[in-house]
């Protein structure tokens, strides 16, 4: 038994010694949160893209990490004049995972998946201007849409978006059968999901020949794992204060970047005083956003002025619309009427953002007089509260979506900002038929939202990625939640 | 005997029942949509609704409850909103970290217990006593996920002897399954180890006291087989009662600790399906949970029975 016992031990001090040495291509990545499936067409959670979005599956496009579209299933596309049809040439030879050819069926399927009447992609709204596709050959896709949009082509670029096939759609959630670099291996619940090298690859094959995305939800806990080199990488580190306990480790690297997340101080356009633009303005003057920043986030996030982010194309920096002037913010109260201030209420979700955030504006809001009360909710209570019943005043909370001005234009959303010129705005840039145009719209529609202040615009919210020096090729910003290794390889 | 465990039995179904009315009723006024959690910020009205039909929550709720509490006395527990797989699916692994990390838990607290409440009734008073009783008050005052802490830090960041979080799964080797789960182990158990002590401690000064004790050493017994033969197995039913209580503590700790530790437990399942309002998964873990504290108790009326015939007899 003794003997046995040795032997085993031996066996196994044999077996780790020889994974050390040889070449390294596996990689280990940490993620807070697990996904509740892997199927993006079927939820909103971003860690469903994290594992999946082009490591397995593939749509027509992808968003590359600066934010432009490029080509992906779809080698190349026409648009036509009237931008109401998009003609895609389709990829030749690509195959998914279960060994079934990709061709234009699938576009169909995956489309009128998406669009049909019981569809429960959470993002039906991006796939509501197509009006059909067809398949005039089996390399070839015609798109109609209902009317003009510009960023369709982005829209379909979402992890949303991607080509599935009509037989693995059933199981995609627990067995995801994609075309992409990566195939899935294993999903040990409440541990990690496993991707493998998809050795039948129509591109460039990927470097690693095995990553594991591994769920470390307790900050303390992932920040112990990447030191002891359990993980390889966290490439969305939640706990901003633990960083620079990274920064004087030698082996680590610390990358800070930015998401398309816009962390706002939403109000209730709706309610009063709220109504009133003096006074969101006079909000935006009272609160310092830059130590908003500072304190929730230890700084690692950029201030923002209008709904839009530095790393997406088209930003105009809009930080001075509203500088920190508690004066200003008192003045024009008094010209809204309300020069003693009044009595509001933050709700605020469980993120530390917001938590942390909801303290240090109260105390900002205080000296001008205005009394913030907080009120901390569970997730599931702030959205049925605050985000289906609108039944708040104001709320802090991180827009993770990205490009998403069309929230503003919408007849029915939580903060009830309702503005015909906006609409009209937004109108003409889903309409704009050339790129300057377009550009030039996106400033036009953010400047209008600064103008206004709906909400307080406070700052873009950061991507912290800490991983071993000699891991190259991760993404350092996020313009879509994602967590691309196609790329990835470790240095020698 | 056998009209004593099928009283037990039949209060032990009603009570797992009542339990189960309870939390799903619980679940049904806790405010959050598991469809508004899935399907997120940008979600359309009639997607939410689309899920909905799909989730079959447009049935009326006493048609869910029969049909979920029919299918648990069958065994099958229903399928997660969040994962879309069967729950026994899901439970199977997670059995099989919780499972032993309670064991191991129980066995440091009892072993822990015994040796720390015997050494001191067999001190008593002397400065061994004093030592022994300081160390168990501060097990009682330190909680057990800042105990986590210490340990992560003292025994995974600085001495490398065990990891610092995670569950590397038996496949790997039952010493490594092991290792992964003695510091998870000793976070939940060196606490109630503390609290079980002092139990002992006192259960044992007072048997130390009783008339057959003297009798032995009258009868020429030495001091420790006097304490080892006769005192200690005579402590024993209250300690066996706090071990019973304990037992909840235990489950309860494991959501706590499993969180610490990244440990896949049962115990983050629950913690999990709370927050993203996994409905089923919740009321069928939350059951479970209930029915083993139940049967758990049930041992421990048993073990009485086995301790002390007396109570076995009629006599309740």
């Amino acid at each position: 038994m003794r003997s046995a016992l040795k032997w085993g031990l031996a066996a196994g001090l044999i077996a780790m010694s020889m994974g050390t040495a040889s070449a390294k291509d596996t990689l280990t990545i940490g993620q807070t949160l697990e996904p509740p499936g892997l199927d993006p067409t079927a939820g909103a959670a971003a860690p469903i893209r994290y594992i999946t979005y082009t490591n397995l599956y593939e749509g027509l496009v992808r968003v590359m990490q600066d934010g432009s579209v490029q080509p992906l299933l779809a080698e190349s596309w026409t648009v036509s004049d009237d931008q109401k049809t998009y003609t895609f040439t389709l990829r030749q030879g690509v195959k998914f995972h279960d060994g079934s050819s990709f061709d234009c069926s699938n576009v169909k399927f995956s489309y009128e998946r998406a669009v049909a009447p019981d569809s429960t992609n959470a993002q039906k709204g991006l796939f509501e201007p197509i009006e059909k596709t067809e398949c005039p050959d089996a390399a070839t896709a015609v798109v109609t849409l209902k009317r003009p949009t510009s960023n369709f082509l982005f829209n379909m670029a979402w992890g949303d978006a991607v080509m599935m096939s009509p037989d693995s759609v059933a199981d995609n959630k627990t067995n995801p059968v994609g075309t992409g670099p990566f195939k899935f291996k294993e999903w040990v619940k409440g541990d990690k999901v496993v991707l493998e090298k998809n050795p039948d690859y129509w591109g460039t094959a990927a470097k690693l020949s095995q990553v594991t995305f591994k769920f470390i939800s307790d900050p303390s806990a992932a920040a112990a794992a990447i030191q002891a080199g359990d993980v390889d990488a966290f490439t969305s580190f939640q706990a901003p204060e633990l960083v620079n306990r990274f920064q004087n480790d030698a082996n680590l690297q610390v990358e800070i970047g930015s998401t398309s997340g816009k962390v706002v101080l939403a109000l209730n356009n709706a309610r009063k005083p709220f109504d009133d633009v003096r006074v969101r303005q006079a909000l935006a003057h009272a609160i310092d956003r830059k130590s908003v920043a500072e304190g929730t986030y230890s700084g690692f996030g950029a201030p923002i002025g209008s709904h839009y982010t530095p790393i997406e194309p088209g930003y105009v920096d809009l930080n001075d619309a509203y500088a920190y002037d508690p004066a200003k913010a008192k003045e024009l109260l008094q010209a809204a009427g309300v020069p003693d201030g009044f009595e509001m209420t933050i709700q605020l979700p469980p993120p530390t953002y917001a938590r942390r955030g909801g303290e240090i504006i109260a105390a900002m809001l205080a000296e001008v007089g205005i009394r913030a009360n907080l009120v901390p909710l569970e997730f599931p209570q702030w959205l049925e509260q605050v985000f289906r019943g609108s039944d708040f005043d104001a709320t802090i909370i991180n827009h993770a979506e990205a490009r998403d001005l069309d929230i503003y234009a919408r007849d029915k959303y939580y903060f009830n900002y309702q503005n015909p010129e906006y609409k009209a705005l937004y109108k003409a840039f889903t309409e704009a038929s050339s790129e300057e145009q377009q550009m030039d719209l996106l400033g036009q529609l953010q400047r209008k939202l600064s103008a206004d202040e709906p909400n307080v615009f406070l700052y873009a919210f950061p991507k912290i990625g800490v991983w071993n020096k000699k891991v190259k090729g991760l993404w350092v910003n996020m313009p879509v939640p994602a967590d691309d290794v196609t790329q990835a390889y470790w240095e020698e | 005997m056998i009209s004593f465990i099928s009283g037990r039995l039949l209060s032990l179904m009603v009570t797992t029942l009542v339990a189960s009315i309870v939390v799903f009723m619980l679940m049904q006024v806790l405010p959050g949509d598991p469809a508004l959690i899935i399907l997120g910020m940008n979600a359309e009205p009639e997607t939410v609704a689309a899920l909905h039909r799909q989730l079959g929550f447009d049935q009326p709720m006493w048609l869910r409850y029969l049909q979920w509490i029919g299918g648990f006395f069958v065994g099958d527990f229903g399928t997660s909103i969040t994962y879309s797989v069967p729950i026994s699916e899901l439970l199977g692994p997670r059995i099989m970290v919780t499972v032993p990390l309670a064991l191991m838990s129980m066995l440091i607290s009892i072993f822990g217990a015994i040796v720390i409440g015997v050494y001191a009734a067999a001190n008593r008073g002397k400065i061994g006593d004093t030592i022994a009783m300081g160390i168990a008050q501060i097990g009682v005052a330190i909680p057990n996920f800042w105990l986590a802490l210490l340990l992560i830090l003292l025994f995974a960041l600085k001495l490398l002897w065990f990891p610092a979080s995670g569950f590397s799964g038996w496949d790997d080797g039952i010493w490594n399954g092991l290792r992964s789960l003695v510091l998870p182990a000793l976070a939940l158990g060196l606490p109630l180890a503390a609290i079980l002590g002092r139990v002992t401690r006192s259960a044992v000064i007072e048997t130390l006291g009783e008339d057959f004790i003297r009798t032995a050493r009258a009868k020429g017994l030495s001091r420790s087989a006097a304490l080892w033969k006769h005192a200690v197995p005579n402590a024993l039913i209250p300690v066996v009662t706090i071990v019973g209580l304990q037992f909840s503590f235990l489950l309860a700790g494991t959501i706590i600790i499993e969180n610490v530790f990244n440990l896949p437990g049962i115990g983050r399942l629950v913690f999990q399906a709370i927050a993203q309002r996994d409905l089923v998964t919740v009321q069928s873990l939350v059951t479970l949970l209930a029915a083993s504290v139940i049967i758990v108790n049930f041992v421990v009326d048993l073990v009485y029975g086995y301790l002390d015939p007396r109570l076995s007899n009629g006599g309740h």
